[in-house]
């Protein structure tokens, strides 16, 4: 039996897949590079970079230390019995992401970002973040390897998130609010592109989800496709098999495509992504992007965009911070078009009835990203019987979601009356 | 009507050109149109009507603002084609400065017929490098309408070389690394980046990002075939607010301050 502590499981060494981007960016007919001309010496630069450091074994080695003793991977597949019970239909494994270092499976990015960042001998590194997660982590991976933090945060979001701000700046970021727009993440991607054309000759844009110009989608799920080339291996240990189905949670959809990677040519395992369905997509107030959205170029990309008839983005709706955002990874796109994985939306309602589940069943609370996910799979594991496995990825841990499950569940009000 | 008409008018007169932005719908579409009509009166060679946009990325504060104002104020995608008629019918040639998606959205195709039926000279494209996507030239050149695409310091003399080749009309030289918007002084790159352009093509070669008087269009008409005056004029605007007779007044004197500087370089 492989111990899966010690072995040399990189994941940068993953195969190629059958859908894996062209040379130029393209998956099918998303991607590409649609970016201002300053910017593109420094996103060729950055491609040619990436491309060398994942064939250098010296990066790699280190890549996978950083991973092993910092941010706790391989993280433990979860047979999830008592929720297995509950639900009625195939067995429930989850992938705990949620304990990972800053608590969830943004870490593998920011941390293999960050390290290419010092290896192109750059001192300062940007990012964005909509609910603070992918910020914190980059205020961690910029501590972790002293380099300069600059984060820009919707000025709604730095309100909604306001511990999120106190835990990045305790980490010495510099924590920017975006009054610009909708000020939310949509705007915090503008401002940080902004930022980096002036800055890019010492600066790396940490781009926090599989989304972005090329080469961050691909970059991006290199970083965090140890999820699922971990998972597969515990699984084919644990049940002496693959899978029937994975599922994640796709906001931009960097877990989500960090989990789907390996098993993108076992066709026999389904795929399913979980959109944020908001108020329900048919109310127009989600963040549904495959499901409702059209085809056209956003941040860089061309993708699934929330848009009008003008091509001007539309502002989405999520209770979960991490999932609002009105575009979507190119891959996702491509694999939704080509069919190979199915994207459902789940309503804020059914994530926050599924996070409360998990918490009364197995004493584990998720993010709400992560909840769309078990949502979404607990239909899936209903669908599929008692013979099938379901595979999760429990992308985040829910501390930060405490106030909106407050609020949502009513907690504490009994306590406060017999105060 | 191809912008090269007015450069090469600009060139025997022995002077740089001036390329006057404002957005299309700022602070609305009649209003944006009286302050083209101005900007050319005053000594605009070319105009630039810009195509609001709610994610601009390349854009300062200035300009983003005046795009918010006019997307709140209802500006439609076809509002950009009857400012770009207004101009047009001024002599002046307009070429519209898009970002990418509301084009593609509109569909290319019928953009570019559109955009060719209201007289517009071209695009200008700050998202889209002539590697992005096929489709554009193909239809810009069936409607003879100018690509101009944009070169910046960063670039490699590779790209430069690429990017020049697929331009017609112009190409856009960015001044400095950085977003548009004032500044107080002009920048030590543009000229070297002109130099390796103009050893590319024999396109008129413009400068943009950053100008706002007419010592700094002086500074640059020395080396470049255009001044390029964005933000300087949409401050302006906005810095008269409801006073549209005053704002017109403003944009007058501003116009041949910079028009009298590119007949200084």
């Amino acid at each position: 039996m492989t111990d899966l502590t010690t072995a040399p499981a990189s994941a940068l060494t993953g195969a190629p897949t059958s859908y894996d981007a062209d040379e130029q960016g393209w998956f099918g007919d998303f991607g590409g590079r649609f970016m201002p001309e300053a910017l593109v010496a420094a996103l060729d630069e950055l491609t040619v970079a990436w491309r060398e450091a994942v064939a250098d074994p010296a990066f790699m080695a280190e890549f996978d230390a950083i991973q092993r003793d910092y941010a706790g991977t391989p993280s433990r597949l979860y047979d999830a019995e008592r929720l297995t019970r509950r639900i009625g239909g195939a067995r429930i494994l989850l992938k705990r992401e949620d304990l990972n270092h800053t608590g969830a499976h943004k870490i593998r990015n920011v941390l293999g970002q960050a390290l290419l960042t010092k290896r192109m001998g750059k001192s300062r590194v940007i990012a964005e973040t909509g609910a603070g997660q992918h910020g914190v982590a980059s205020a961690t991976a910029a501590a972790y390897f002293e380099l300069d933090c600059t984060v820009y945060m919707g000025a709604v979001d730095t309100r909604r998130q306001a511990l999120n701000v106190a835990r990045m700046e305790l980490l010495g970021a510099k924590v920017v609010p975006v009054e610009s727009g909708s000020a939310t993440l949509k705007d915090a991607i503008n401002e940080a592109m902004r930022d980096w054309v002036a800055s890019v000759d010492h600066t790396a844009y940490l781009f926090g989800t599989a989304a972005g110009p090329h080469p961050f989608p691909s970059m991006v799920r290199d970083f965090t496709r140890g999820i699922g080339d971990e998972a597969r291996e515990q699984c084919l240990e644990l049940t002496g098999r693959l899978p029937d189905a994975v599922a994640a949670c796709v906001g931009g959809g960097s877990n989500a495509i960090g989990l789907f990677t390996a098993f993108l040519d076992d066709p026999e395992v389904r795929i399913y992504g979980f959109e944020p369905g908001g108020d329900g997509v048919e109310t127009g107030r989600h963040a549904a992007t495959i499901h409702a959205g059209d085809s056209g170029v956003l941040h860089g990309a061309r993708t699934f965009v929330l848009q009008d008839e003008d091509g001007q983005t539309v502002e989405s709706h999520s209770i979960s911070a991490g999932l609002d955002y009105p575009g979507v990874g190119p891959q996702h796109a491509h694999l939704a078009k080509t069919g190979r994985a199915e994207y459902r939306p789940v309503t804020d309602a059914q994530s926050m009835d599924a996070l409360a589940l998990l918490a009364r069943t197995e004493g584990i609370i998720p993010a709400i990203e992560s909840a769309h996910a078990l949502a979404g799979a607990f239909d899936v594991a209903r669908e599929l019987g008692p013979d099938a496995t379901v595979l999760i990825n429990l992308s985040g841990r829910g501390d930060k979601d405490m106030e909106t499950a407050r609020e949502w569940f009513a907690l504490g009000e009994k306590t406060q009356e017999q105060v | 009507m191809s912008t090269s008409v007015a450069f090469e008018k600009a060139r025997s007169d022995d002077r740089a050109a001036l390329v006057g932005y404002l957005p299309a719908g700022f602070p609305d579409v009649d209003g944006s149109i009286a302050a083209l009509e101005a900007m050319v009166a005053a000594g605009c060679d070319v105009i630039e009507v810009g195509l609001p946009y709610s994610d601009p990325v390349m854009d300062g504060p200035t300009i983003q603002a005046a795009a918010q104002q006019a997307l709140e104020g209802g500006f439609r995608v076809r509002d950009v084609f009857r400012t770009v008629e207004a101009v047009a019918a001024t002599g002046t040639p307009a070429v519209v400065m898009t970002y990418w998606n509301p084009v593609e959205r509109y569909g290319v195709e019928r953009f570019a017929r559109d955009l060719a039926g209201a007289g517009g000279a071209g695009l200008i494209t700050p998202d889209l490098t002539p590697d992005s996507d096929p489709h554009w030239p193909s239809a810009a050149d069936a409607h003879d309408l100018d690509k101009v695409y944009l070169v910046a310091p960063s670039s490699t003399d590779e790209r430069i070389a690429m990017t020049v080749a697929a331009c017609r009309g112009f190409v856009y030289a960015t001044a400095v690394m950085g977003v548009t918007g004032a500044r107080t002084t002009t920048s030590e790159l543009a000229e070297p980046l002109v130099a390796r352009t103009k050893a590319a093509t024999g396109l008129p070669v413009g400068v943009g990002l950053g100008v706002s008087t007419g010592d700094q269009a002086a500074e640059i008409a020395a080396y470049a075939d255009a001044v390029i005056v964005g933000s300087a004029f949409v401050r302006t605007l906005l810095d008269h607010g409801d006073d549209r007779a005053g704002g017109l007044r403003a944009l007058t004197v501003l116009t041949e301050d910079l028009a009298d500087g590119v007949r200084r370089g």
